[in-house]
Formats: structure tokens, C-alpha cells, sequence
């Protein structure tokens, strides 16, 4: 609680108020306190010093990219090493393909069905002014199958399962599950999550597909059966402009975005520390970067990809 | 600092320490460790009695876990050594340090149960992952220590169901089941009421007892302490202040070691002869 306005000010300034005579001479204000010494490197004092600590200042968020980089290498480095030798505990990696595959295909099918059907009624709108809405499935189909597919799939399993993996493996840091697991000789990268990266692998481009599969499932029903496109034409136009590779194109990328989801959820829950609120920040940082993850590096897959395949059927 | 020379004389055995020794199972020697430029423990020397109860004894936040972390290599140090019946501790590869694990059974402080597994499930795990019993031995070897232990009838619980003396049992019993030699255990009583703790205390007392394990207790309960050890190694300022058997450390003239065991005014150090207020 602050005083009122000039409390605080020294006495030494109002001393003009008071009659010299009347009072004796005030007494010598104390000497001022040295200066608190700046905090953190001496070496700042000089002005070289100071143009390097703000260098280091500028860096450190790029020294904390690094780390965080650098951390998710070394985790996948560890996790890959232990992919050849026994034991090879099948089970866990199947539990890993149901939590992560299984328990999301309600939310990504469901998803996959609205996407398609709401991008069907889009373009059906769009391409009708034009007089042009059987083209409506091929562009559905086009923009599912290599972006919004794998993109959006990834995008339910970073909500889904890497924010789970994430508060699971920080649940067991915290309460040393993971230390339990190191004092019984099993080694906990093996154990949880070399089985996690591999079923993300192979999971989510099923997922993917089936994404695919329902949402152009779903873009049929509102063009033909909703909106009276004729069937024929769709069809055709689909097939003229879809091409096989551009699905596999979206299932390369759904295989990267898989992996590097579980990897992130891995990381956040593996290094949790800080009781319950660690595992929060946890969960939520694996959401967070799973998710813009996905987004950057669709950019920069999506470029690879065009390189290495073209743009498909024109 | 001053060091109590008797009990100056007992922090370490006298034998080299690469050496088998009959008496001294666990040799600790410079073992310097720090966080992020924290220094936790700074050369410390200790030395861990075969087949009897050590207890650790030390305050809160005084690197007592992470002493014992290094004993099975799930902490390495900065520098020094650890010898465990003369093989030396850091020299160990991946493989050999698997193998080497399985002499240790750790308990912890809050059990580290698996939440997702059942009594029977997490007692079996450690018999799972290293052995080739088949599932009826295994659940008859589970069902001996659960039963050992007065758990009967747990085993299709979760640990969720438990309270927290019956799971620190189900703990103990888990790092029973691979015969370890050593058993280690990370303040067992926190947390539980007088009635718990002395069954806990019990449990620790029976264990050692019936399969001759050498036992290393972490603990600032000290009304737990003197009824269970038989020696104890006092951890103050980053190293081992003092070591010994358990009446000696209790009548150290020590005034840090006299205020510790004195802050709680247990009336079982008077019984052991602790020096007068």
C-alpha cells in the first residue's frame, strides 16, 4: 500500500518551509546507500559487456528453440536406438495403436464427415455461379486428400492423444512411476515411448484415409443428394482430378505429423517436473506445439512433396 | 565444523574399497554430485553394513535421495565412486547395469504404484521383465509375498483402492519379489499415522530379517529410526557428518546431530541412553 502523494518525499526538501531560527539545524541526512549493484554479470559494467549480454539476451530465445529442438532429437535418438533389441513387449504397442488409433476414430470420423460435407457445400455454392458444380467433388476431393485430411487428423491427435500420452507420462514422472520403472532394470524410454512413436507412425494414416474416405462419403451426400449435382459428373470430374498420389501425398505427411505429435506428447510428459501444474504445462505445450508443428511443417512438406510428385492430374 | 572423533572414526570402513569386503556391502567414496551449479553432496565418503538396517538420516531437501539414487546408478555423480561388493558402480555397461539393477529393490516415498495395473499386475512386472517363470508361478510367488506381507485378497485391486500403508507393502512386496539383496526405501513413514508407521517399521524389521536383505532407509522420523536401525549416517551440509551404530549416534555430543534427534522429543533416544537436555 502506497501513502499518500508526496509522504514519501525526503525532508530535506521541505525544509524551507520551516524558520531557520526557530528550529536547530536539521541534522545531516544520512549518507545514501551505495547503489545496488546490477544484478547478473559483472562483466555488463563495460560497455563490452553489455553489447554481449544483450546479444545473449536477444539469443536466448533462439538457444531455447535449440534445446527444445535438441531435446525431441535426442528423445526420438534414444527411443529409435532401442527399436531393434529385445525385449519387444508386442503388447505395449498395441495398447499404444488402441489409445492413440482406436479411441480417435469416433472424433475423426465424425470431423472427416463434416469437413467434407461443409467443403461440399461450399464449392457446390461457389462453382454454381460459375455453372461448373459437378466440379465440386474433385475440388472436395483434392483438398481433402493432400491437405485437410492429414492436417486436420493431426490436429485431432494432438488434442487427443499427444495431450494424453503428455499428462500419462508426466502423471508417472511425478509420482515416480519412471524412476520405478529404471529401479526395476526396464528401461522407460524402450517401455513407453519407442511403443507410442511406432503406433503414431502406423496409425494415423489410417486414420487419414479414413478421414478421407468418410468426409468425401460426407461431400457426396450434400453435393448429389442434398444439392442435385448431377452423379455422373461429379464422379468423372473426381476421377479426372484426383489421382491416386495425391492421397498417398497426404498419407506421407500424416506419418510425419504422427510421429512428430506422439514425439512432442513423449517429451512434455517424459520431462514434466513441478507436480501437477508441471503436468499441465505439460499438456497444454504438447498441444500448443503439436498443433503448430503440424501447420509449419505442412508448408514445407507440402513444397517437398509437390517437387517430388508434381501437382497430380490437371 | 566440527566432527565428533569417535564417531569421525566410524563413517568408514577401513579395507580397500574395491575389495570384497564381509562387512561392508555398499562403499561410497568423493561422491560429488550438483544440479545446474547446485552442489548437493560434496565429497562424501560412506560405507553401508551387509544384512543390516542403514538408515540415512538427514533434513528435508538434504540430498538423502540422491545419495541413494547413485547407489543403483539411476543418478550418476559429477565425480568419486561407488562400489557395490567390490564392483565399481560406474564402470558398468547398459547391459551389466540391467543385470546389476536386479541386486536393489527400491521403495518409494508415495509407493510409484502403476496406476493402470493391479496389485497382483505390479507385484508381477519386475518377474515378467526378467525372468521365463510361467503365469502360475509367477502368481504363486506374487500370492507368497502378498500373503508374507498381510495382503491377502488384494491382488485384483488397483492402487487407487488401497490406503497408503497397504500400498507402501504392495511396494515393498513388488521389490521383494526378484530376491534383491539390497532393499532401499525412501522415507517409508511420511505421510502415515503412529499405527501405520510402526507396521511399516515392522514390515522393514521382518524383511530384513526373513530374507537377510541388507536394508538402507531414508528417514527424519526418528521415532521410526531408533526402533529400527542399526546404524546410522547422519547427512548435514553435503556430507556424511557422522556414522555409526545407532547408540552411538544417539548419545553424540554433536550439536547439530543432539538438536536433530532432540527436535521431536522422542522418548525412545532417552532409552538409548541420548545425552540430557
Amino acid at each position: 500500500m502506497s501513502g499518500p502523494p508526496g509522504d514519501d518525499e525526503p525532508t530535506a526538501e521541505r525544509a524551507p518551509l520551516v524558520t531557520p531560527a526557530a528550529t536547530p539545524a536539521p541534522p545531516k541526512p544520512p549518507p545514501a546507500p551505495p547503489l545496488p549493484e546490477e544484478p547478473g554479470d559483472p562483466k555488463r559494467k563495460t560497455v563490452g559487456g553489455a553489447v554481449l549480454g544483450g546479444f545473449k539476451d536477444a539469443g536466448a530465445p533462439i538457444v531455447r528453440f535449440l534445446d527444445l529442438v535438441g531435446g525431441h532429437l535426442i528423445l526420438m535418438g534414444r527411443a529409435m536406438s532401442w527399436l531393434p533389441r529385445r525385449p519387444y513387449r508386442l503388447r505395449n504397442y498395441l495398447e499404444a495403436a488402441e489409445y492413440i488409433g482406436f479411441h480417435s476414430l469416433p472424433i475423426v470420423l465424425l470431423v472427416g464427415a463434416f469437413t467434407g460435407m461443409v467443403l461440399s457445400l461450399q464449392s457446390v455454392a461457389a462453382f454454381r455461379q460459375l455453372g461448373f458444380e459437378s466440379f465440386s467433388g474433385a475440388a472436395t476431393g483434392k483438398a481433402l486428400s493432400i491437405e485437410l485430411a492429414p492436417v486436420l487428423t493431426a490436429l485431432m491427435l494432438a488434442g487427443r492423444a499427444g495431450a494424453g500420452i503428455a499428462t500419462e507420462l508426466g502423471t508417472m514422472r511425478i509420482s515416480e512411476q519412471i524412476d520405478a520403472l529404471e529401479s526395476m532394470a526396464v528401461n522407460p524410454v524402450q517401455y513407453l515411448v519407442l511403443p507410442r512413436l511406432v503406433a503414431a507412425m502406423i496409425v494415423t494414416p489410417i486414420l487419414t484415409l479414413l478421414f478421407f474416405v468418410i468426409g468425401m462419403g460426407g461431400a457426396y451426400f450434400v453435393a448429389v443428394i442434398v444439392e442435385g449435382v448431377h452423379q455422373g459428373q461429379w464422379i468423372a470430374k473426381l476421377q479426372d482430378l484426383v489421382s491416386p498420389t495425391d492421397v498417398v501425398q497426404g498419407l506421407i505427411k500424416s506419418v510425419v505429423f504422427g510421429f512428430l505429435v506422439a514425439l512432442i506428447g513423449c517429451y512434455q510428459g517424459y520431462n514434466a517436473a513441478g507436480g501437477g501444474r508441471g503436468v499441465g504445462i505439460g499438456t497444454t505445450r504438447a498441444v500448443v506445439l503439436g498443433s503448430v508443428t503440424t501447420l509449419v511443417l505442412d508448408y514445407f512438406l507440402t513444397d517437398i512433396l509437390l517437387s517430388v510428385f508434381g501437382s497430380g492430374k490437371a | 565444523m566440527t566432527h565428533d572423533p569417535v564417531l569421525s572414526s566410524e563413517i568408514i570402513g577401513l579395507t580397500p574399497p574395491d575389495q570384497p569386503d564381509p562387512r561392508w556391502q555398499v562403499r561410497v567414496r568423493g561422491l560429488t554430485k550438483s544440479f545446474g551449479g547446485n552442489l548437493v553432496l560434496d565429497k562424501l565418503d560412506l560405507d553401508i553394513e551387509r544384512g543390516k538396517v542403514n538408515v540415512i538420516l538427514g533434513a528435508s531437501g538434504a540430498g538423502k535421495s540422491v545419495l541413494i539414487k547413485h547407489f543403483m546408478c539411476l543418478l550418476r555423480p559429477d565425480s568419486g565412486h561407488i562400489w557395490v561388493d567390490g564392483t565399481d558402480v560406474m564402470a558398468l555397461g547398459t547391459q551389466e547395469l540391467s543385470k546389476f539393477r536386479r541386486k536393489f529393490g527400491l521403495v518409494f516415498q508415495f509407493s510409484a504404484l502403476f496406476d493402470a495395473l493391479t496389485v497382483e499386475e505390479n507385484c508381477a512386472f519386475p518377474l515378467k521383465e526378467h525372468t521365463k517363470k510361467s503365469a502360475s508361478e509367477i502368481r504363486d510367488i506374487v500370492a507368497d509375498k502378498l500373503g508374507a506381507l498381510g495382503l491377502q485378497g488384494t491382488q485384483k485391486k488397483y492402487p487407487g483402492e488401497l490406503s497408503g500403508g497397504m500400498r507402501k507393502r504392495v511396494g515393498l512386496a513388488r521389490a521383494l519379489v526378484l530376491e534383491p539383496e539390497i532393499l532401499m526405501y525412501d522415507e517409508p513413514t511420511t505421510g502415515l499415522d503412529p499405527l501405520a508407521t510402526r507396521n511399516v517399521d515392522e514390515m522393514i524389521l521382518d524383511a530384513c530379517q526373513r530374507y537377510k536383505v541388507t536394508s538402507v532407509v531414508i528417514s527424519h522420523d526418528m521415532a521410526s529410526v531408533f526402533r529400527i536401525a542399526d546404524r546410522i549416517a547422519m547427512l548435514h551440509n553435503k556430507k556424511i557428518l557422522a556414522a555409526g551404530p545407532a547408540e552411538m549416534i544417539a548419545q553424540s555430543t554433536d550439536p547439530f546431530i543432539y538438536e536433530f534427534l532432540h527436535a521431536s522429543g522422542v522418548a525412545a533416544i532417552a532409552k538409548l541412553g541420548g545425552a540430557p537436555a
